[in-house]
């Protein structure tokens, strides 16, 4: 900033767990049921009601700590929040306070090529709140759907180590990639199981203590927490510069006016009155326990990208491509082991062909949903297709209507050539009799590439492929051709 | 009157099993008798399930035709209105829960109907257990059945009494800082409260979550083990319960004492101790002694303190578990002008004094600022009670104290001083704050005629010893009396 001042973000993420069932109850985390239909006495605070914490909630939660370098808490505590709202059935939430599952972990971001590591403060449980539904219809009033009630969240708390909104949204992209990879949370921003709060101040260069921090509430896009945080720091930079002070107080960004704007109700501050719940023991996980989710853990979208551009010949944009999605990480290495199993040795080669044809032909057919990936060919038939050009079989141009063929039918690609008869000509007596009747057909030009223009050849290539309507082998077509212009001379 | 209503637990459940009798007819005789005595003599009902407890009668009758076994057998019990009941109301005492009917019964009464027993009506307590008097019921105070110008104690005091005027074979209390105990000495009867842990809470409306018990109330040590070993165990529902193995409380009963060591807490009954139950607990103590004990002197150093510790622990856990009542999804509601105003407007007409004289200080207590000074250093002396407790079990089996300072007092005497009214507790927060097991027995009656009870400690999940010693002690303690026209 030319201004002097220096940006210090810290961002916290409230992630949904993929678990089945809520992070107290049984009931189920299902997206969409009708309103109050996955509720039951717990999540809705009847009275004599027990949390029972879900241990499969524990152990996603220690997955994404375990990938974020965090060092995991054999015995964690779990807390009530307390405050009033009609969204929260008991009026506290059970969240992690003094004591959280996860603490100090880190997580590496590269904008504009330099690399930075991000310090996580803590990573831990809680329970989600419902959801208020304002002005339903033509009623005033506020109706509460509590499916959402008791949902398992993870939040992600990160270190004031981010120093632009770039970085800050680099994070975001980093951290949503990471957690849908580990099949921890299904990274929707839209629906509200990945959203982010950022706390944004300013301070003078080279000054080392935080200065009084805005909350950024409510973002649920990537570009708008660039906006937002761009928007802020601009707006206390004036302000400071001006002789003013920030207030600490909670904003949230309004796309139609482009700007941040102070949020509604927020006037007192809380006092949460933390303290541990007496309805849950200590959570404690055994080393064991942590071990063994680290024996599980995938490999992450930088490892995969490292591999690739080493093992499988791709180009770093390439890799980013393919790691969008674990759905498509999967899907092409599915498809290079299947040709590799082939034809072993040329790994490089099939990783580049599967890339390039998974990027042409196949992606704009392919659609996600948080962790689903909708894929409508199988991995076996586009490495039978790519095996089918490669061996000569097709062209690669028959390859793309013999794609459209499988697509639309579900029918094997071997299947497609044989019923359609596309098989290439390989024969090479087929081909030579093409040959000599195109070369007899273009004299002068023969003349021209013995007198030395051979950059001609590719034109008789054409003109033979042509005479054979596609069905010759373009490789085994350039040999002949080749040989017979020697030939004569 | 029939004489089907007084029988003890195992009688009945003995004469149903046996088809000297049918769950049905004790059922119709405990119907006639508590409507012939409890509004005069006790008021300890708050509602009779008439049509709830037929029907689960015959249900019972059905199961025993078909040859079941069942440890409670056709025994009519009372519960705490604190405990959820499907399709029977369940208020707590309070207002704000009044007309509440839960969608589910509390892990205690799925155990009681599986045992055969038959629930026949919920019992007035202090507003959401906070009290020692049963004074704190927004519906009316109950009578002790002595005397009833009495208190019959508190929080149970609906139970206490019901149990002692024969309006129920046995009945279930809660007990958070004695209030099992306490009334159960008041009104002459037994009451366990069980180490923490060992009954599941599942369905119990909380006041204090690291305190709360559920325990049961009877006329004699054998009924109050037959009910506790029906409600004892492990439920994955509460995380809080354990997995232990229960004990055959009821083989305890007839095992004689010889070579128990029983402890006595030195200087316990010199302050604050009325002369008539220090009189009764030393005469305990050489009945024990006389029937094989050997006599130890404990100290427990960190008591004095308990007092507070449980004023900061338990208002604060109430200030937080009460919060739901807030009239948005369940009990009253009273409208006010935006949503902030409709909290205020349904909590304030919702709660009596005590509830929200206990929820204002637990909520100062937790506040920022003043937690580490109230909230942690209360845990901290919970920490040097446990181990009090510990060293003083290194010593004795089993520990005796009175359960309450004084015999029942007088209706309206402590309702102006709250604290007068907490000390009555002094004997019985100690146990509680540590989460081991303990029971009052009667002891005597007072020279007013008032029943008199001795408190019995023993180590977590030691609930074997307590009825153990408290069995023994009924054939030597001379307490056979009954209220008058029981």
């Amino acid at each position: 900033m030319a201004s002097g001042y220096e940006t210090v973000i810290g961002l916290e993420v409230h992630a949904q767990l993929l678990t089945a069932s809520k992070l107290f109850c049984g009931c189920s985390t299902e997206f969409g049921a009708a309103p109050n239909t996955h509720v039951c006495e717990v999540c809705v605070g009847l009275p004599g009601s027990l949390p029972r914490p879900n241990a499969r909630a524990v152990e996603l939660a220690i997955r994404a700590a375990l990938a974020l370098s965090c060092s995991v808490r054999e015995r964690s505590v779990f807390a009530r929040k307390n405050y009033f709202y009609p969204d929260l059935a008991k009026n506290y939430q059970i969240s992690q306070y003094e004591l959280p599952l996860n603490e100090r972990g880190r997580l590496t971001i590269e904008v504009d090529g330099v690399r930075r590591e991000i310090g996580i403060t803590r990573i831990h449980l809680e329970e989600d709140a419902a959801k208020n539904l304002h002005g339903v219809g033509s009623s005033d009033h506020t109706l509460v759907d509590y499916n959402r009630a008791g949902t398992a969240l993870t939040e992600i708390v990160s270190e004031p180590d981010l120093r632009s909104a770039a970085e800050a949204e680099e994070y975001l992209k980093r951290l949503r990639e990471i957690l849908l990879f580990l099949e921890v949370n299904d990274g929707n921003l839209e629906e509200g199981s990945f959203r982010c709060d950022a706390n944004v101040s300013i301070r003078p260069i080279g000054d080392t203590k935080l200065h009084t921090r805005v909350e950024l509430k409510n973002i649920n896009s990537f570009r708008f927490v660039r906006k937002a945080i761009e928007y802020e720091v601009a707006r206390q930079t004036a302000l400071v510069s001006g002789g003013g002070s920030v207030v600490q107080e909670t904003r949230t960004w309004n796309e139609a006016q482009n700007k941040t704007v102070p949020m509604r109700g927020k006037e007192d501050a809380h006092d949460y009155r933390y303290f541990p719940d007496p309805d849950l023991p200590p959570l404690v996980v055994t080393a064991e326990q942590i071990e063994r989710v680290r024996a599980e853990l995938p490999e992450l979208p930088e490892l995969k990208r490292a591999r690739y551009m080493a093992q499988l010949g791709l180009t770093a944009a390439d890799a980013q491509v393919l790691t969008m999605h674990p759905g498509l990480c999967a899907f092409f290495e599915d498809c290079v082991a299947r040709l590799d199993q082939q034809r072993p040795g040329d790994v490089v080669a099939w990783g580049k062909r599967t890339a390039n044809f998974m990027q042409s032909e196949l992606l704009r057919h392919v659609t996600t949903d948080g962790l689903r990936v909708e894929i409508p060919i199988t991995a076996a038939h586009v490495a039978e297709l790519l095996a089918l050009v490669e061996a000569g079989t097709i062209s690669g141009k028959q390859a793309k209507s013999v794609f459209a063929t499988t697509l639309s039918s579900g029918r094997a690609p071997s299947k497609v050539v044989a019923e359609q008869g596309l098989a290439q000509v390989s024969d090479s007596s087929a081909i030579e009799a093409a040959a000599r009747a195109v070369l007899a057909q273009h004299e002068n030009n023969v003349k021209a590439y013995r007198a030395g223009k051979t950059n001609m050849l590719g034109f008789f290539v054409g003109q033979v492929l042509r005479a054979m309507q596609g069905a010759g082998n373009p490789k085994l077509v350039s040999e002949v051709v080749q040989k017979l212009l020697s030939e004569a001379s | 009157m029939s004489e089907l209503a007084t029988l003890s637990v195992t009688e009945t459940a003995a004469a149903v099993s046996g088809g000297r009798t049918c769950a049905l007819d004790v059922t119709r005789a405990m119907l006639d008798r508590i409507a012939a005595l409890d509004a005069t003599r006790a008021r300890a009902y708050l509602r009779v399930d008439r049509e709830g407890a037929l029907a689960a009668a015959a249900q019972v009758d059905a199961r025993v035709a078909r040859g079941e076994q069942m440890a409670l057998a056709g025994v009519p019990i009372g519960v705490k209105d604190n405990l959820c009941t499907r399709g029977v109301a369940t208020t707590c005492a309070s207002k704000i829960l009044e007309g509440y009917v839960p969608p589910y019964d509390a892990h205690v009464i799925e155990r009681l109907r599986a045992a055969g027993a038959v629930i026949v009506g919920k019992l007035n307590m202090d507003e959401f257990a906070m009290g020692s008097s049963t004074e704190n019921s927004a519906f009316g105070p109950v009578y002790n059945p002595w005397d009833a110008t009495r208190t019959p104690g508190g929080s149970s005091g609906g139970a206490a009494a019901a149990t002692a005027l024969g309006l129920a074979a046995a009945t279930l209390g809660s007990d958070t800082g004695g209030s099992v105990r306490q009334p159960g000495s008041y009104c002459g009867v037994t009451a366990i409260k069980p180490s923490y842990g060992r009954v599941s809470r599942h369905g119990l409306v909380a006041f204090a979550s690291s305190l709360d018990q559920v325990g049961p109330l009877a006329r004699n040590m054998r009924d109050a083990a037959r009910v506790l070993g029906v409600i004892a165990g492990h439920d994955a529902r509460d995380a809080t319960s354990v997995t232990a193995p229960v004990d055959d409380y009821e083989a305890q009963c007839g095992r004689d004492l010889r070579g128990l060591r029983i402890g006595v807490v030195s200087g316990s009954l010199d302050a604050g101790c009325d002369a008539e139950v220090k009189a009764a607990v030393l005469r305990a103590v050489k009945q024990l002694a006389a029937l094989g004990c050997e006599i130890v002197e404990v100290a427990l150093p960190h008591q004095k303190y308990a007092l507070s510790a449980y004023y900061i622990v338990a208002p604060a856990e109430a200030s937080s578990n009460l919060a739901r009542f807030d009239g948005m999804r369940y009990g009253l509601r009273v409208e006010g002008s935006n949503l902030r105003d409709t909290y205020a407007k349904t909590r304030a007409a919702g709660f009596g004094a005590e509830v929200k004289r206990r929820i204002m200080l637990g909520t100062y207590v937790l506040s920022a600022g003043y937690y580490d000074a109230f909230y942690l250093k209360a845990q901290k002396v919970r920490t040097l009670i446990k181990q009090d407790y510990a060293r003083a079990f290194e010593r004795c089996d089993v520990l005796v104290t009175p359960t309450a300072p004084t015999p029942a007092f007088k209706l309206g005497e402590k309702l102006a001083d709250p604290l007068a009214m907490y000390l009555q507790d002094v004997f019985t927060l100690p146990p509680s704050l540590a989460g081991i097991a303990a029971a009052s027995v009667p002891c005597g009656l007072s020279s007013d005629g008032l029943p008199l009870g001795l408190q019995l400690c023993a180590p977590q999940f030691g609930e074997s010893q307590l009825v153990r010693v408290g069995h023994a002690f009924e054939a030597v303690s001379g307490f056979q009396e009954r209220p008058p026209g029981f």
